[in-house]
């Protein structure tokens, strides 16, 4: 089991004929039932052509009836990338997964906007994520495929490589991962980690969860209070920016503490308060895992 | 990205927002002349700097001649300023403000930031004007009154209103401090902001509600589209190591440590600085190289890193995924002979061909430290940072 995607989810790229976009549908394609999963692109002065034997459409609308589509990725470079986001949600599509980095603030206060006035059923991840994957079924984004192992852990993170590190202990220690969702670095973005905790809480598929946050914002702390008051399974956490001086932006656009709020000690103790065992040393995350399954 | 008061000002004034007559100046000459134009009897001298808390460092004075704005002036060009934001070091000061005296009756606090868990442009504001608004929101947050702006609608005459009267503004001024407070709106939205403060905001004896400060911030992401933003960009005012970083595409910030740091992600990087402190090290910068690592990059960000007199030993942490750890090896290699390293190298490559890329690193003949893992890089750089490998 798994969460948002499985072996038989229908994917449509948009940005397909970009670089970053044909060279990560190649790559999400080999992996698993990848080949069955990608079946759709979309560009509108290239509707009618191909990727490698995926057709291209010229609308997420038009994509999704052709092929059943149900969920679409994006590479569309960050000028246009919002009015991608809102053009998945308009055609009505369950999820949009938004890889895109350096969308301005305001284009996703807007299309959140609208998402939220015209009550859309569609899920968001991201934008400035790495994707998510079910292991040995599908991948969707940018994320190297083969230290992934299909398991019974959730994984959960605003970080791309950070990610990967967690997932990789895992593997190393043979817990194999029922999906890891990233969830993106920007401060406008759509599920949070309090959504998706919320999935793996429903999942029979998922034993256990990693939750990795970093400074910023208040996300870690929410899901934190959600898990004391209704988490059924184990969490364990990682917070990124112990050493962070405030007021400077670490790499993400989000990451950033300001005011004084948002540290990585003030995360870390709200999450220790609510019974999630925590780690400062990121070495030790999978370790943790293993110390709260015995 | 970051601009002066007295731009923030300008942008203020184009959207109709009073604010007191005022002069950039570069020079003593130039302030003096600004001085005689602006007329007296009272001045107000203000360093521009990028940092907050200019007043309580001696960066505004008020001078009742010419004379005496002279003299200031002559003390405050060329000062290093130093504030609660700067670092002890300070900000040299190399651009001032000449502005009119005001008539002070009374300070207000105003300031938009975006909220993360609405997603909306939050307004804040508060009747204790001029002081650190992050002590008062820490110290009497029932102070401080929020409106979250419907982007659909902007701020509405109702809630401007409302903050009006919540800040007690008198009836007679409440007009003007709603065209303040949507004005700073539409210039936060319209310029792509990530802070406008009008602090303090204030209420003159005839009852003209003026912006007697302003700081504002852009999104970074969105100066694409703003190029008299970028214009206003003030490179003195940045750190030199992170503009030279920029330039590569990559992220870096100086910190007060001696380890170095060049990691791919921004979580990876961070947690490389946690790690690193978790074994007794301190890190001496962040440093993102991002997804495409290649050997220029890797060059650039060892040179700037290596600009760093306290810099006692590298870590470099990649977890290759797209970036396959072969290519990061040749490239690190290529790197360490050009700019012929004199202080330890810890590599700990993990991902994509890494027995490859371990090879690379092995057949270089480089002094280079091999570690397993993250604890394992992370003990060698340290004891190698102490003088102990």
């Amino acid at each position: 089991m798994s969460i948002l995607i499985n072996r038989d989810t229908k994917v449509i790229t948009q940005g397909i004929t970009g670089k970053t976009g044909q060279f990560h549908t190649r790559m999400s394609r080999e992996y698993a039932n990848g080949r069955n999963c990608y079946v759709a692109g979309v560009n509108p002065k290239k509707a009618g052509e191909d990727f490698e034997g995926i057709p291209i459409f010229a609308s997420v609308k038009e994509a999704k009836a052709k092929t059943g589509a149900t969920v679409s990725v994006i590479y569309v470079p960050p000028a246009g990338a919002a009015g991608a986001i809102w053009e998945g949600v308009d055609a009505g599509l369950d999820l949009v997964i938004c890889i895109t980095e350096g969308i301005p603030v305001r284009d996703m206060i807007e299309v959140r906007d609208r998402m939220r006035r015209q009550a859309a059923q569609t899920l968001l991840i991201g934008p400035n994520c790495p994707g998510l994957i079910t292991p040995d079924e599908i991948k969707i984004g940018i994320m190297p495929g083969h230290i992934h192992k299909r398991g019974r852990i959730g994984v959960v993170s605003r970080s791309g490589t950070l990610t990967y590190e967690a997932v990789w202990q895992l593997s190393e220690l043979g817990y194999g991962q029922s999906s890891a969702v990233g969830i993106g670095g920007d401060p406008v973005n759509g599920l949070k980690h309090v959504d998706v905790m919320k999935l793996f809480n429903d999942d029979p598929g998922t034993d256990a969860v990693v939750m990795i946050g970093e400074i910023g914002g208040a996300d870690e702390e929410t899901a934190a209070r959600w898990v004391k008051d209704n988490m059924k399974k184990p969490v364990v956490g990682f917070i990124a920016g112990v050493t962070a001086p405030p007021g400077k932006r670490m790499g993400h656009a989000g990451a950033i503490v300001s005011g004084g709020k948002g540290t990585a000690q003030e995360k870390l103790a709200v999450m220790e308060a609510c019974g999630i065992k925590v780690t400062r040393n990121p070495a030790e995350m999978a370790k943790l895992l293993k110390s709260v399954l015995k | 990205m970051k601009i002066h008061e007295y731009q923030a000002k300008e942008l203020l004034r184009k959207y109709g927002v009073p604010t007191p007559r005022g002069v950039p100046c570069f020079s003593v000459d130039e302030a003096v002349q600004a001085a005689r134009e602006l007329g007296g009897p009272v001045w107000v001298v203000k360093a521009q700097i990028h940092a907050g808390g200019r007043g309580k460092g001696g960066g505004v004075k008020l001078a009742r001649s010419i004379d005496e704005v002279k003299a200031i002036a002559s003390g405050m060009l060329g000062m290093r300023l130093v504030t609660h934001q700067t670092g002890p070091d300070g900000q040299k000061v190399r651009r001032l403000l000449i502005e009119e005296g005001a008539d002070i009756k009374k300070e207000y606090y105003v300031g938009m930031v975006v909220d993360r868990e609405t997603q909306r442009v939050c307004l804040m504001a508060s009747s204790e004007g001029g002081v650190d608004i992050e002590e008062v929101a820490a110290e009497h947050p029932e102070k401080i009154h929020k409106v979250f702006i419907d982007p659909a609608t902007g701020l509405k005459d109702a809630e401007a209103d409302g903050i009006a009267r919540a800040l007690g503004i008198a009836e007679v001024s409440s007009r003007e401090a709603r065209t303040v407070l949507q004005e700073l709106y539409r210039v936060f939205w319209e310029t792509d902001a990530s802070l406008a403060e009008i602090n303090p905001m204030i209420v003159t004896g005839a009852g003209r509600v003026v912006a007697l400060d302003a700081k504002m911030n852009f999104d970074d992401s969105a100066l694409f589209r703003h190029p008299e933003i970028v214009a206003m960009r003030d490179l003195d005012e940045e750190d030199p190591a992170e503009v030279e970083a920029s330039k590569y595409d990559l992220s870096y910030i100086q910190l007060d440590g001696d380890i170095g740091c060049l990691v791919n992600g921004a979580g990876l990087a961070m947690a490389t600085m946690d790690i690193i402190k978790f074994h007794g090290g301190r890190p001496a910068n962040f440093l993102d190289v991002g997804g495409g690592a290649t050997t220029e990059k890797v060059t650039e960000a060892f040179k700037i890193m290596l600009r760093n007199p306290s810099l006692q030993a590298i870590l470099v942490n990649i977890f290759g995924g797209i970036m396959k750890c072969d290519v990061i090896a040749t490239a690190l290699v290529a790197a360490a002979k050009v700019v012929s390293l004199k202080v330890p190298l810890v590599v700990r490559l993990e991902g994509t061909n890494v027995e490859l890329g371990k090879k690379i690193l092995a057949d270089s003949a480089l002094p280079i430290i091999s570690a397993a893992n993250m604890a394992d890089a992370a003990a060698k750089v340290v004891a190698a940072a102490q003088g102990r490998n």
